[in-house]
């Protein structure tokens, strides 16, 4: 069992809310998934690369790590730490940062990449993993989170969704794939970069890779129907989308719920059952194997 | 039989508090209010109580009722009258899967759709579903009565035994096992006075009719040699 919620706003005065009402909707979820938890935060996209980093000892020496990124990259690094997370921009490119920090700094899990896109995660209490990293302060456009009851691999920090491994793109898992080694490997060859053993992790190197080889995100996840082998139900966040999709067999619980001003997905309808205006929303459970997609008007 | 409405706020007063007072009332009415998707409201009732649930209620609504006659205003989510022995459940809204399961008798009433697996190993409860049911409805379903009015999601009645199911609307594909059967006078007769203590109005004759074409989970007398 895992939970997971995801909110997509559509009445930008709600942004500044985006924190308090995610933080409120991972708090009823927390039942489904004690041991760890994680979110993504979507905000208005910057100009430049931010990449969140974790330290997997908490030792890690962040200034050494801009140092050699700066000349690596041969543009700025500023890093901002957040207990055992750092958020590092950069005017230069970031995936090749990524791939540089991966590379060298056995050390460091990077978690995410993008001009819009901050993850964070942690081990224990969800609720306390929301309140360690502010989730409640933080705005934004949407923002998907989980809590999670391990299944395929160890109770770390690094295998917490959500997992991101293509540019502002990362998902949440409720479920368990059984393909998931074999599909590694092809990932890998075809150029991705793996950093953890768990099974959620090469769904979103798959979708990475998808999007990467041209597919829109509706067609990379009508790929993933039919490469994905398991179960799972997943919330799907992009620069500028939303998206759901659960298996074929559809085991693994989801609802949707949609007003003017938002969209809401989680495990169960509790998670949704305090947000404002809900009297009002129209709700639905998705229906198997079908791909439910939100964009943001450019 | 009614004497007076006892209301009970969730946001109020815990689950337990109101699933405590429900079991150990022996009658009346009772409303619950802000159900906000809590799992397991009003399970377990064993008393002629008339109980409505304004909202959407969580997993196993009104599970292993006897004759309580619950509502809910809103959906409900999995398992929503798991293993009802009887009375009756209504359901304004939507269920989620596996509504009724291995249900043993009584009526569910659902007014919305039901997704996958709706009546999973029912084994004498009657379900009466206005809109569609998802994929691998009935399953296993041992007995007692599945109708849908609207359409059939794929493999209706995989592995049935001697459950009857009506579908009005389109069925995706059947199940192992599963076949059409003749609807004659007595069925449409049965069938009606079904729909009518469901309070749903519709034409019998316009169902199909399902049920086990019994190859799979018995003897065939005639290949006794060979087992």
């Amino acid at each position: 069992m895992c939970g997971i919620v995801g909110l997509f706003l559509k009445d930008t005065s709600l942004e500044p809310e985006l924190g308090r009402l995610t933080a409120l909707m991972l708090h009823e979820m927390v039942g489904r998934g004690p041991d760890s938890a994680g979110f993504a935060v979507y905000d208005a996209p910057l100009e430049t690369a931010k990449i969140t980093c974790l330290s997997k000892t908490g030792e890690t020496d962040w200034r050494a790590l801009e140092a050699d990124l700066e000349r690596h990259l041969n543009a700025g690094v500023e890093t901002a730490i957040f207990e055992d997370h750092a958020i590092l921009r950069t005017a230069g490119n970031g995936a090749e940062a990524r791939k540089r920090i991966i590379e060298t700094v056995p050390d460091v899990t990077v978690l995410s990449v993008g001009r819009a896109i901050e993850l964070f995660k942690g081990v224990g209490d969800p609720d306390a993993v929301a309140n360690r990293f502010g989730l409640e302060k933080r705005a934004g456009t949407h923002a998907i989170a989980h809590t999670r009851m391990a299944t395929e691999s160890a109770v770390v920090t690094a295998g917490s969704h959500p997992f991101s491994t293509g540019e502002d793109t990362c998902l949440v898992h409720n479920g368990s794939l059984s393909n998931h080694n074999r599909l590694r490997e092809t990932l890998e060859k075809h150029g991705e970069t793996f950093q953890t053993e768990n099974d959620s992790e090469v769904a979103a190197g798959y979708l990475a890779w998808r999007m990467r080889e041209g597919d829109d995100l509706e067609a990379a996840i009508g790929h993933a129907l039919e490469d994905l082998d398991g179960f799972f139900t997943f919330a799907i966040g992009t620069r500028d989308g939303f998206a759901v999709v659960r298996d074929p067999i559809a085991c693994k619980p989801a609802v949707i719920a949609e007003t003017d001003d938002w969209v809401a997905m989680s495990s169960e309808f509790r998670a949704i059952a305090k947000l404002p205006g809900v009297d009002h929303a129209e709700i639905w459970e998705p229906q198997p194997a079908k791909v439910y997609a939100w964009e943001r008007a450019a | 039989m009614t004497i007076s409405n006892t209301t009970f706020d969730l946001e109020a007063l815990s689950l337990r508090g109101i699933n405590s007072a429900l079991h150990a009332a022996e009658e009346g009415a009772f409303t619950v209010l802000n159900p906000g998707g809590a799992h397991a409201l009003a399970c377990g009732l064993n008393a002629p109580l008339e109980v409505t649930i304004k909202g959407h209620t969580g997993y196993y609504c009104a599970g292993m009722n006897k004759h309580a006659a619950v509502t809910i205003e809103g959906n409900v989510g999995t398992g929503c009258g798991e293993n009802i022995m009887s009375g009756t459940i209504r359901v304004k809204g939507d269920a989620s899967q596996s509504l009724g399961a291995t249900g043993h008798g009584g009526l569910i009433v659902v007014e919305g759709s039901a997704s996958a697996r709706a009546g999973i190993s029912m084994k004498g409860v009657d379900i009466v579903v206005k809109g569609d049911v998802g994929h691998m409805s009935a399953f296993m379903a041992q007995a007692g009565r599945l109708v849908v009015l609207g359409d059939a999601g794929a493999d209706l009645g995989d592995s049935i035994y001697e459950a009857e199911l009506f579908v009005r609307g389109k069925v995706a594909s059947l199940g192992a096992d599963c076949e059409e059967k003749p609807l004659g006078d007595a069925d449409k007769a049965a069938l009606g006075a079904l729909l009518e203590q469901a309070g749903i109005d519709a034409d019998p004759a316009a169902f199909k009719r399902y049920g086990s074409a019994r190859k799979l989970y018995n003897f065939n007398i005639d290949h006794m040699d060979s087992y």
